[in-house]
Parts: C-alpha cells; structure tokens; sequence
C-alpha cells in the first residue's frame, strides 16, 4: 500500500469529505509524528506501534567514492517497536 | 537541544486535526483511528505500507532459530515468524537528526 492507495481508502470510507480535505487529514497525521520525533519525544499509537529516536554514537565512516576518512558525528536516528496487537495481526493474517 | 516533550497520542492527534483542520472531536479521533485500521490492513495481507515523506513499513521473514529462556537457560526453537520493521524516509531520518 502508497500514500495515494490510503488516501483513497479514506475518501472511500468518508464520501462527505473532499479530497483536498482527506489530504490534509493525512499530512497533518503524519506531520505531527515526525515534529514529535524531531523535538527529541516518543509517540504511542497502542495497538499500531510506538515511535521513539535513538541516539547513534559518532562513528569513523569512509567517503565511498574517494576512500578518504571522515568523522560522522553522533546523531539520533528515528525508531519503530511494533505493538503487541500489531505483532499478531502480521503473523496470523 | 533536547527538550523534554511528553508522548504523543491518538488523543493530540485527533486534537490538532480537530484544532488545524476544523473536523469535530470525534469526526478527528474516527479519522485518526481509521488511517491506523487501513495501514493495519494492509500488513495484515501481507502488505508493506509506504509513506512518502515518511517512510516505510516493512514485513520481514523470520527463519526459525534457537533461543534460551533467560531465566532458566533452557534452550528453546523460536518459530519462523514476520515481524514488522520500519524503515525512516531520508526527510524525516534529517528532521530527527537535526532536531
């Protein structure tokens, strides 16, 4: 499933509402939880699944193309748990 | 930097659409609750579910492999599964990194 076939799915489900609309609907979702994420906090969505970041230590990495060594610094990354609904639900179909 | 911010929920995002995009309380919580059900589908089938600008939802397959109850040592077959993995979009990976 894309973004377009959920946005569909949701138009489908909600014919009062104009698509521009469900869009927003669907941005606005999404937005919230990488602005969540971005100020360092956790989002909770029981059942679906928790959004939370990481940090990863600075590391010595390479530039591929010339070989070379670089400092990467220490960064956080963004990270998924699945909740436990959600864990059954892909295993049992 | 790393400011203190408390967990955000089906309730804040039902919140800001009511607030932003002027739907009622519960037209916005139905909402919330209805992207979550469809993406749910979706993995359910066997779906990966993407995102764009987001990321993306990923199943993966689990062979079958050898645990141990870490309590009493006992070692136990884990069965062949699929587990949910997500995968951040370059944009939203930028946006964590630089806060």
């Amino acid at each position: 499933m894309i973004r377009s076939e959920l946005l569909q799915a949701l138009a489908r489900e909600n014919p009062d509402l104009r698509a521009d609309e469900v869009e927003q609907v669907l941005d606005t979702f999404f937005d919230e939880i990488g602005k969540r994420l971005a100020d360092g906090g956790r989002v909770e969505l029981r059942g679906f699944g928790a959004f939370s970041t990481r940090e990863r230590g600075a590391r010595k990495g390479r530039n591929p193309r010339t070989g070379e060594a670089v400092d990467v610094p220490e960064k956080k990354v963004p990270y998924f748990k699945p909740g436990k609904e959600m864990r059954r639900v892909v295993n049992d179909g | 930097m790393t400011r203190s911010v408390g967990t955000l929920t089906r309730a804040d995002l039902a919140d800001t659409i009511n607030r932003k995009l002027g739907f009622s309380r519960a037209e916005a919580l139905d909402l919330v609750e209805a992207i979550l059900r469809h993406m749910c589908e979706a993995m359910s089938k066997g779906e990966n579910v993407k995102i764009s600008g987001f990321g993306t939802f990923v199943l993966r397959e689990k062979r079958e492999r050898i645990g141990r109850n870490p309590k009493t040592g006992v070692e136990v077959p884990i069965t062949p599964r699929r587990v949910m993995t997500f995968r951040a979009s370059q944009l939203l990976k930028e946006r964590v990194a630089n806060g």
